[in-house]
């Protein structure tokens, strides 16, 4: 089976093939550009040096996140574009539990923070069990920085985050954290498709897969728009 | 003489809350033109909201395409080109559209056309008009661009005149809302109008000083706008339908004349026009007579193909295909393309 991964959902663009369990090629930029520049050239370059033919591809992943929202889009419809050129199914992997794989078998609880401005991030914890399964604590959310760190000071056991979150909230951490953690180091902290294609594959494995057309992504907040409205309604049954 | 192969274009189109996608043709003939319009969403916000509009292009993209596809018979293996809206319009809109078109290009190894919006609605009369060819006139009147434009050739455009302020389009839009007609109001004025006296209120006929073919439609809205206001100061009833007949009447004065003296001036004996405002019909009547009295010959699309669609740039992506442009796989939205400028 081979696979190919695409991550957009920050600042990285990443594209991956799993051929079996061989990653045949990863491709990571962490860079300005926009993703509509260097996605889809990434893809192109990944297939010529490896001499894959778009044909030879069984199952397309993406990243489908919380994230950038436009971020997200260009991952996805390149994604959805090539699942339906190809007639091929795809996987959605959630953003927050590829970059948690990036920390495989760790024995520490592992939080991954995504920058999600005003103050939020966008989060999730997890641990590896003794088989190195990975289990997440509970549902995916948005958080304060306040909401995280009474969280992870509730459970009081060592946790390394991963995720540019931490730039944005490492001197809270560091002010309010009382349980012992650790950033991990910029070789791990970043999203990368190696780890979407991995958990793609597990996907496939549990006949997870879905239809092109179905996949969409998880922007875990709304839009401007539909806050307000929403605001607007609540605030009208309450008058 | 060996016969020419035709030329089949996907194209997909997505610059604002259209998702659509169409098959044509050798740029004249449709086999399928695919439209999810969201206005439905968009109308409980009174306009187009991006962010909705972007997510819902990428829940409804994929059927959309498929089925432009399962309507023309044809599968992708059938398709020449793929062509893809890259500008004007919303960015986030316009990325689903592009970042979807150069997957399908890239998994098939077809040639992607990247196509101008506007273009797009000035093609549309091609694909009813089958005589129609360049040079010819052609007044582009939409949601966000009122253009006077001279198409010399196939893909060259030449800017003759353009609004100094708001597009007839969202003049339509702002009226409409300030008379409470809601959103998207042209068509609800069109509507109305034809009951009321086009000549009830006389508003301002715009000039821009030392620009004969520029438009400005700001004014006439303000007087609108303050006639509203009037009315409710000396608590008269508001007529309504009188005063959007007025309006309209203004509007399509405004754009007839300039119209009317371009292709005087320059001797041209064709005149297109296209956008949304173009499926309005007090236009269509005032430009037709106006043809009909110079001798010129008019051309229109049906209102089905004014308004936002993919059929069109599927005729405007022909014309660039056989013209050799050609876009890399890094092509971008380019929210603020202008009208002829290729990137
Ligand atoms: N019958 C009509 N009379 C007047 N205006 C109309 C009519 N039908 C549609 N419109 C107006 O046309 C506009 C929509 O046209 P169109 O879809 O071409 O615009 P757009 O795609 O939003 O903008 P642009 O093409 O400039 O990017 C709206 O402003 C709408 O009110
Ligand atoms: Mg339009």
């Amino acid at each position: 089976m081979r696979i190919l991964a695409v991550e957009s959902s920050a600042v990285t663009a990443s594209a991956a093939i799993l051929t079996d369990d061989i990653m045949t090629a990863e491709y990571t930029i962490n860079y300005k550009k926009t993703h509509s520049q260097t996605l889809l050239p990434m893809i192109a370059e990944i297939f010529k040096m490896t001499d894959t033919k778009p044909d030879d591809i069984d199952v397309i992943a993406v990243s489908v996140g919380p994230g950038s929202f436009t971020g997200l889009r260009i991952g996805v419809a390149t994604g959805k574009g090539m699942a339906l050129a190809l007639g091929k199914k795809m996987a959605a992997v959630p953003t927050l539990d590829a970059m948690a794989y990036n920390l495989y078998g760790t024995d520490k609880l592992i939080c991954s923070v995504m920058d999600a401005r005003r103050q939020h991030l966008y989060n999730n914890i997890y641990y590896f069990d003794e088989e190195n399964s990975l289990h997440k604590l509970r549902q995916q959310s948005l958080s304060s920085y306040e909401e995280l760190t009474a969280e992870l000071n509730e459970l009081g056991k060592e946790v390394i985050f991963i995720g540019d979150g931490v730039s944005a909230a490492g001197r809270f951490f560091e002010e309010k954290l009382t349980c012992r953690y650790e950033f991990a180091p910029a070789h791990i902290t970043t999203q990368r498709a190696a780890s979407v294609a991995f958990l793609a594959k597990k996907q496939a494995e549990r006949g997870e897969l879905v239809d092109a057309a179905a996949v969409k992504p998880d922007y875990l907040r709304p839009s401007q728009a539909e806050r307000e409205l929403a605001e607007k309604q609540e605030a009208e049954t309450d008058a | 003489m060996e016969k020419q192969e035709d030329v089949l274009i996907l194209a997909i189109e997505s610059s604002c809350d259209e998702t659509a996608a169409a098959v044509v043709k050798n740029g004249r003939v449709v086999l399928s033109n695919i439209i999810n319009s969201q206005i439905d969403i968009h109308t409980l916000y009174g306009g187009v909201v991006p962010e909705i509009a972007s997510r819902k292009h990428i829940e409804n993209i994929n059927p959309v395409i498929e089925l432009a596809l399962k309507d023309a018979g044809v599968t992708l293996d059938d398709i020449t080109a793929v062509a893809v809206t890259y500008g004007p319009g919303l960015v986030g809109a316009l990325l689903v559209g592009v970042a979807e078109a150069k997957a399908i290009a890239f998994a098939k190894n077809k040639p992607l056309v990247g196509v101008h919006h506007i273009e797009g609605h000035i093609c549309a009369n091609y694909i009813e008009h089958p005589d129609l060819e360049p040079p010819f006139a052609a007044l582009v009147v939409s949601g966000g661009h009122t253009h006077l434009v001279m198409v010399n050739d196939y893909g060259e455009y030449e800017i003759v005149g353009r609004t100094r302020d708001d597009a007839a389009g969202e003049a339509f839009d702002k009226v409409a809302r300030a008379v409470g007609l809601g959103y998207p109001g042209g068509p609800k004025i069109d509507r109305l109008a034809k009951e009321g006296n086009p000549h009830a209120v006389e508003f301002p006929r715009a000039h821009v000083e030392d620009s004969p073919y520029d438009f400005s439609f700001s004014g006439i809205k303000s007087a609108v706008l303050n006639y509203i206001n009037q009315c409710e100061m000396k608590k008269e009833q508001l007529n309504k339908t009188d005063l959007v007949a007025s309006f309209q009447n203004a509007v399509v004065d405004a754009l007839v004349s300039r119209a009317m003296m371009l292709v005087r001036e320059r001797n041209i004996d064709k005149l297109a026009i296209a956008g949304g405002v173009a499926s309005n019909s007090a236009l269509r009547s005032a430009i037709q007579s106006a043809c009909e009295q110079n001798g010129i010959k008019y051309y229109s699309p049906s209102p089905g193909l004014c308004t936002d669609n993919a059929a069109m740039i599927g005729s405007a992506g022909y014309y660039e295909y056989i013209k050799g442009v050609r876009h890399g796989y890094d092509l971008n939205a380019v929210p603020n393309l202008k009208l002829g400028e290729r990137v």
